[in-house]
C-alpha cells in the first residue's frame, strides 16, 4: 500500500480506511521552522489585542487598555528621556573610548597600562553600581569661574552610564586596531608616516567598518539599561510607570497594561537596531 | 622635522655600509657579523636558504628592526644610533614587501600620492601627476582607479614600487617580492626592477630568482645562518663557488 492511499479519506480497501488516528509525521518538504522578525511583530500586536481584552474581567473603573491610552503621552516622554540619555551616554562615551582605546595603542609603558586598567575597571563592574557611585559623588551642582553650574538627576545619570559605553567602545577600538596586519604598519613605517599619521590615516580609516557593529551592540544595551536609572530616582519611563499605576489606585490588573506598554516601547526601539547591527555584522563578514 | 645632515658623505663613498652586523632575537641569533658595501647606482642581491636571516638584514637596514650590534650607515646616517632621525632615513631608503601591503582602503593612484603628500608636505596637483607618470612607467596606466583587492598581485606589487618610487628614494630595498606571485606575474615585476636597476637606482635585493640575480645582479651574496658564506660578481659566483654550502644551495635551486 502507498502512502497515497493511506492519506486519501475516501479510499476503499483495508485497513487504511479504519478511522484511525495515523501517528504524527513531520511532512518531508516543510521548511524549518525559524524565528522571524515577522515573529515578534506578531506577538507584540498580539499583547496589544489580548491584554485589554484579558483585563476586562477586572471591574468597574477605567479598562486597562483606556488608562494605557491615558497615560500615554506622559509615559512616552519618559520614554523620550530614555532614549535622550541613552544617546548622550553614548556620544560622550564614544568620544571618551575612543581616547582611551589609543591611549591603551599608544607607545611607551604607563600610559598604555593606566588606560589598560581603566578599561577593565569600567568593563568589568555592574553598570548599576557605577551609576551609584556617579550619583552619590558628583555633586548637584558645581561653581565653574564663579557660575553656579546645576547637575541634574538625569544629567549625573547620563555621565554614570557613559562610562561603561567609555570602556567597552575602547576595548573594540583597541580590538579593531589590532586586527588590521602588523604589516601595514610596516609599509607605513618604511614610507616615512609618523606613529600618529599611520594610526589616523591608514589604520583607523580600515576598520571603521569593523567597529560600527560592536559599536550598536553597546548601544543597545545602553538603552535597555537606561531603565536602571529609575532605581536612582532618575525620571524616566520606569519611574513613569510606577508612578502612573500608584495614581491609578495601584490596581494589580495594570501591571501588566502598563508594563507591557513599557516593554513594547523598549523592544520596538531596540529590536530594529538589533537586526540593523546583524545585517551589518554579515555584510561585512562577506566582504 | 629637520633632516639629519649626511656628515662627510660624498657619493663616491659606499651608499650603504654594513659592518659586523648582530641581530638577536630573544638568544636566538639570528645575524652573526655581516659586512658588505653597497655603492651607489649597484645592484645587489643576497640569496640563502629559508632562515638565514636575510630579511631580517635588509629590514635593519631601514630601522624597522633595531640591531643588536655593529654598524649599518646609509649616506654616511649611522642607522644604530639611538637618536637617530628614523623618518629622515626611511625618506632616503624605500621598501617594497612579499605581500605588497598596499593600503587596502585606498586606489591604486592614492596609495602613490599619500607619503609625498603627508609625509613630505608636497603639492597634491604636482605629486599627481608624478604619481601617474609612475604608473604609466610600472605599466599600469589605466589602473589608477582600481582598489587593491581588483588588481592581481602582480599589479599590486607593481603598484608597491611605484608607491616606494614617489618618495625618490637613494636607495630600494626588495624583501622576496616575488615570492608570493604566480609564476606568470612574476615576470612582469622583475621586468619593473630591471628597468629601475638600469637607470641607476642602488638596489638590495632579497631573492630566490636566480635567473634574475645572474642577468641583473652586480654582486651576490650567499648567507646561511646568519654569516656571508661566500659572495662575487655573478659571472664568478654561479661559476665556481667554492663552499660546499653554496654550492649545495645552488645544486637544488637552478
Amino acid at each position: 500500500m502507498s502512502a497515497s492511499d493511506r492519506k486519501g479519506p475516501r479510499s476503499e480497501g483495508w485497513p487504511g480506511d479504519l478511522p484511525v488516528l495515523l501517528p504524527f509525521a513531520i511532512p518531508e518538504n516543510a521548511p524549518p521552522a525559524r524565528l522571524r522578525p515577522v515573529h515578534g511583530w506578531l506577538l507584540c500586536g498580539l499583547a496589544v489585542v489580548a491584554l485589554p481584552a484579558w483585563a476586562q474581567a477586572g471591574t468597574a473603573a477605567l479598562s486597562p487598555l483606556d488608562v494605557v491610552v491615558k497615560w500615554a503621552p506622559l509615559l512616552l516622554t519618559g520614554f523620550a528621556f530614555n532614549v535622550a540619555i541613552s544617546l548622550m551616554a553614548m556620544a560622550i562615551g564614544t568620544v571618551a573610548g575612543i581616547g582611551l582605546g589609543l591611549a591603551m595603542l599608544a607607545e611607551g609603558r604607563v600610559l598604555p597600562r593606566i588606560a589598560w586598567s581603566a578599561t577593565q575597571v569600567f568593563r568589568n563592574v555592574p553598570w548599576l553600581v557605577l551609576l551609584f557611585f556617579v550619583m552619590f559623588l558628583v555633586p548637584f551642582q558645581v561653581t565653574v569661574f564663579g557660575i553656579r553650574v546645576p547637575l541634574p538627576d538625569w544629567l549625573k545619570a547620563t555621565f554614570g552610564f557613559s562610562l561603561p559605553v567609555m570602556a567597552n567602545v575602547a576595548e573594540i577600538v583597541r580590538g579593531a586596531v589590532r586586527s588590521v596586519p602588523n604589516t601595514q604598519w610596516e609599509a607605513a613605517e618604511s614610507l616615512a608616516f609618523t606613529r600618529r599619521q599611520t594610526l589616523w590615516r591608514i589604520i583607523l580609516p580600515q576598520c571603521t567598518k569593523r567597529m560600527l557593529p560592536p559599536w550598536m551592540n553597546v548601544y543597545a544595551l545602553i538603552a535597555m539599561a537606561t531603565v536602571q536609572a529609575s532605581i536612582v530616582g532618575v525620571t524616566e519611563m520606569l519611574t513613569l510607570t510606577a508612578q502612573v499605576h500608584a495614581a491609578e489606585g495601584g490596581r494589580p490588573e495594570l501591571f501588566a497594561p502598563l508594563y507591557g506598554f513599557a516593554l513594547l516601547c523598549f523592544f520596538l526601539y531596540c529590536y530594529p537596531i538589533d537586526r540593523l547591527t546583524a545585517g551589518l555584522e554579515r555584510r561585512f563578514e562577506t566582504r | 622635522m629637520v633632516s639629519t645632515p649626511s656628515p662627510s658623505w660624498t657619493p663616491d663613498q659606499p651608499i650603504v655600509r654594513l659592518a659586523d652586523v648582530h641581530k638577536s632575537f630573544g638568544t636566538f641569533e639570528v645575524l652573526k657579523g655581516i659586512s658588505f658595501d653597497v655603492r651607489k647606482g649597484e645592484v645587489v642581491c643576497i640569496i640563502g636558504p629559508s632562515g638565514s636571516g636575510k630579511s631580517t638584514l635588509i629590514r635593519c637596514v631601514n630601522a624597522l628592526l633595531p640591531v643588536t650590534a655593529g654598524s649599518i650607515q646609509v649616506e654616511g646616517i649611522e642607522v644604530t644610533n639611538p637618536r637617530l632621525d628614523k623618518l629622515a632615513l626611511r625618506r632616503k631608503v624605500g621598501m617594497v614587501f612579499q605581500q605588497y601591503n598596499l593600503f587596502p582602503h585606498k586606489t591604486a593612484l592614492q596609495n602613490v600620492m599619500m607619503a609625498p603628500i603627508h609625509v613630505l608636505g608636497q603639492d597634491r596637483h604636482e605629486v599627481e601627476v608624478r604619481a601617474r607618470a609612475l604608473l604609466a612607467k610600472v605599466r599600469l596606466a589605466g589602473k589608477e582607479e582600481a582598489y587593491p583587492g581588483e588588481l592581481s598581485g602582480g599589479q599590486q606589487q607593481r603598484v608597491a614600487i611605484a608607491r616606494s618610487l614617489a618618495m625618490r628614494p637613494d636607495v630600494m630595498l626588495f624583501d622576496e617580492v616575488t615570492a608570493a606571485l604566480d609564476p606568470e606575474t612574476v615576470k612582469e615585476v622583475l621586468v619593473t626592477i630591471r628597468e629601475l636597476a638600469e637607470e641607476g637606482m642602488t638596489c638590495m635585493l632579497v631573492t630566490h630568482e636566480m635567473n634574475f640575480a645572474r642577468d641583473v645582479a652586480d654582486h651576490i651574496y650567499f648567507t646561511d645562518r646568519g654569516v656571508i658564506v661566500e659572495h662575487g660578481p655573478p659571472a664568478t659566483f654561479f661559476a665556481f663557488a667554492q663552499d660546499e654550502r653554496t654550492r649545495r644551495f645552488l645544486s637544488q635551486v637552478l
